[in-house]
């Protein structure tokens, strides 16, 4: 597969709003089926019909959209207000989604962007004090949590691209600062996990007070699932913020109180799922903690590939797959740094070899070609980093929305180039159980000092630390050095034959079971 | 009921943890954090949550970024290896401040640690005592390093290649090892012929042995699924 080059969202590709119907978009006309689709919409949310809100959400709004609103925006929320009381948090779902329909397929102006930003800043507040009394979809849920923070990213780059700008912008957005400024996305993010107390929630389930995980963060007992799944998901929103600002380790503190080694709310919405693990292993990637990043991306590759045709007719398929393809470019990537293939499942694996077995192999050579590919694959694969910071309008204008992307790409080739020795010395490593130093200095071509060093450099960069300080092992090759000879310890397969007799015996008991139930007549 | 006395109500000081648990996006925090860091180099204590906390304001607010106290987190986070610190650090810094002399100079000796070329760092410390010197307890902090370094690698090894490592010599380095023998367990021998060998004590890193009968243990929990068909 080639590698696309480096692209940011699709909102850049059209610089200008342009309108592609002959019929004038009037946003005060509601067709008929748009009435009957909020009345109903509105009736269910009223009557916490969860199952039928989310077929009309996930089915209908998008049929309406592809059939009525290809290219035009939605009514206007005066125009449907009247058919729904009026109702104010109605209104503000509907408008949320007005807006992320127009992300999505038309191109935001600078005003629509200020627009949608003081409607989050409405609908969080209302959620934030507790006055939303609905069940809504996590689906929903989690498509507001992921809309925020992707319209943030793209206000930031679309701010950041100076050069383009006409007066009539740069006045606006000297006059709206505080639109989609960073502290603020923060403290709603963090205003929603502190209101929703889903630590504590989640801190109470572990000792079994407490139900969130088993109802999927529904609740059965007449209250509102919207506070606190929104608080659950600003978690994941966290992550990738931090992510987004080259800030891993702190994105990974974030994302701390969930427990991603199982199942939970988060991989209740593949679109979450996959966020998360995304953001998580790529973390886990630039703090060099190899084999968690390879053991995550692993489990998720595998689950998409084993789930991802109950999801072909989902708006978010695109999104899938082209996470799914990133993530096979960043398991390449650990795997050139760190290679550790058997930790790899053998259908993700073929698929991996497939698409990047002949770049893996140049990867490991560590010439010009080399950093090239993994510029590329970085490149591909990384998030869409951010310059946070509000632009210096008295200096000359220019073009900052690059400047995150790389930073981050440098730095992460430099830590490459730390390791470009670590490739040789594995391959001769893999042919001996004991050579001496000075035999091994030759092979490299370096002398004995430069010998020592590289064998230290492998131990460091094969050893990380985690955040209790302690040092975890990544490395594929164990081997020590006593004075002048280097031994190299065979890895035997590490298998887990144990939990596999565990679950050999379980099965048996449960046949045996069966079997005595069986009544001979 | 007794009259309530008037006592100036005590200004409770929140320690900086509790600041950045309370306000981790509040830039009026900045100065505390700044402060802080002062005390981290007066006390050699280290917080990295805070000097994060710090880089992530200046890069919200690059107008306000204290370029001399950057240079100190820097020194600090080269400190706290082989944690990735200092890699953290510059994810958050810009570019162009990067570009500055003294932190390229920082980004040169990280390099060498990175890749444990102690030789190179140490000459190259050296020439820069102004940067490094400032902050008590730099020499000792990667020395710590450098014997991590060598224990994860060594089971015995060479004087030479570790009084190169740590950069002590002679007399000072009989000094040194004496306090290892004493109090960390290191062992002295004679090597093949050349000089002394040092036996660094043992782990799972320099011992592989030793992790591989940890590795297939079962958990406890997971046995207990069994009970009632052993039962």
């Amino acid at each position: 597969m080639a590698y696309e080059p480096y692209t940011r969202d699709y909102d850049e590709t059209y610089d200008e709003p342009t309108s592609k119907t002959d019929v004038p978009y009037n946003p005060m006309f509601v067709p008929d089926s748009v009435k009957t689709f909020v009345v109903i919409l509105y009736r269910h949310i009223r009557e916490k019909n969860v199952y039928e809100i989310y077929q009309m959400y996930e089915g209908s709004f998008h049929k309406l959209s592809e059939r009525l609103f290809k290219d035009c925006p939605w009514p206007s929320v005066e125009a449907i207000a009247p058919h729904v009381d009026n109702d104010h948090v109605f209104c503000l779902l509907y408008q949320e989604m007005w807006y992320r329909h127009l992300y999505a397929r038309l191109s935001p102006t600078l005003q629509h962007r200020i627009e949608s930003w003081d409607n989050y800043c409405n609908l969080f507040q209302v959620v934030l004090h507790g006055v939303v009394n609905m069940q809504l979809p996590n689906q929903w849920l989690w498509d507001m949590i992921d809309e925020f923070i992707y319209q943030f990213q793209s206000f930031c780059q679309y701010r950041a691209k100076l050069k383009n700008k006409t007066d009539q912008e740069i006045a606006l957005l000297r006059q709206y600062d505080q639109v989609w400024n960073v502290y603020g996305v923060f403290n709603f993010l963090q205003a929603l996990v502190e209101k929703s107390m889903i630590i504590q929630i989640l801190e109470q389930e572990k000792e079994g007070l407490e139900q969130f995980t088993a109802t999927d963060g529904y609740d059965y007992n007449g209250g509102s699932n919207v506070l606190k799944v929104l608080g659950y998901f600003s978690i994941v929103g966290l992550l990738r913020v931090h992510c987004l600002l080259g800030d891993y380790y702190t994105g990974l503190k974030c994302l701390a109180p969930i427990d991603i080694s199982q199942p939970g709310v988060y991989t209740s919405v593949i679109g979450s799922h996959i966020t998360t693990i995304y953001h998580y292993g790529f973390a886990n990637l630039m703090l060099r903690r190899y084999v968690e990043a390879i053991r995550e991306f692993n489990k998720v590759l595998l689950y998409i590939m084993k789930n991802k045709q109950y999801h072909q007719k989902s708006p978010q398929f695109d999104q899938i797959l082209k996470k799914n393809e990133q993530m096979y470019a960043l398991l390449a990537v650990c795997l050139s740094l760190c290679p550790q293939v058997k930790l790899i499942e053998e259908n993700v694996n073929n698929q991996l070899r497939e698409k990047y077995g002949d770049k893996m192999l140049r990867m490991q050579r560590y010439d010009d070609e080399a950093y090239s590919l993994y510029d590329e694959a970085f490149s591909y694969a990384c998030p869409k980093f951010i310059t946070p910071s509000a632009p210096i309008y008295e200096e000359p204008l220019v073009n900052y929305n690059q400047d995150g992307y790389r930073l981050q790409l440098k730095l992460f080739l430099y830590e490459v180039k730390q390791q470009q020795l670590l490739s040789g010395i594995r391959s001769f490593l893999k042919l001996y159980t004991t050579i001496s130093i000075s035999k091994l200095a030759s092979f490299m071509e370096v002398d004995e000092p430069t010998l020592r060093t590289i064998l230290m450099t492998y131990k460091h960069k094969t050893h990380s630390v985690d955040n209790d300080g302690k040092i975890v092992s990544n490395a594929d090759i164990e081997f020590y050095v006593n004075e002048d000879i280097v031994h190299v310890v065979e890895s035997k397969s590490a298998k887990q034959y144990g939990d596999h007799f565990m679950r050999q015996i379980i099965k048996f008991e449960e046949i045996i079971g069966e079997l005595d139930r069986v009544k001979m007549d | 009921m007794g009259r309530e006395r008037e006592t100036p109500r005590q200004q409770v000081p929140y320690t900086v943890e509790q600041l950045i648990a309370v306000n981790p996006y509040n830039p009026d925090i900045l100065p505390d954090l700044e402060a802080y860091i002062h005390e981290q180099v007066s006390s050699q204590t280290y917080n990295l949550d805070a000097n994060l906390c710090l880089l992530r304001l200046y890069q919200f607010e690059p107008g306000r970024m204290n370029i001399q106290i950057v240079a100190r987190i820097l020194v600090k986070a080269l400190m706290a290896m082989p944690a990735p610190d200092f890699s953290l650090c510059l994810f958050l810094i810009p570019e162009r401040v990067q570009m500055e002399e003294q932190f390229k100079t920082l980004i040169v000796l990280s390099h060498y640690l990175e890749t444990a070329r102690f030789r190179q760092f140490w000459d190259e410390a050296a020439k820069n005592r102004s940067i490094v010197e400032v902050v008590p307890g730099f020499e000792q902090a990667i020395q710590e390093y450098a014997i991590h370094a060598l224990s994860l690698t060594y089971q015995k090894v060479p004087r030479p290649v570790l009084a190169e490592a740590i950069n002590i010599e002679g007399l000072s380095l009989d000094k040194f090892l004496e306090h290892q023998v004493t109090h960390s367990g290191w062992v002295l021998e004679k090597g093949h012929g050349r000089g002394q060998l040092i036996v660094l004590p043992r782990n799972e890193f320099n011992h592989p042995d030793l992790k591989k009968n940890a590795a297939d243990t079962i958990p406890l929990e997971h046995v207990t699924r069994i009970f009632p068909i052993l039962s």
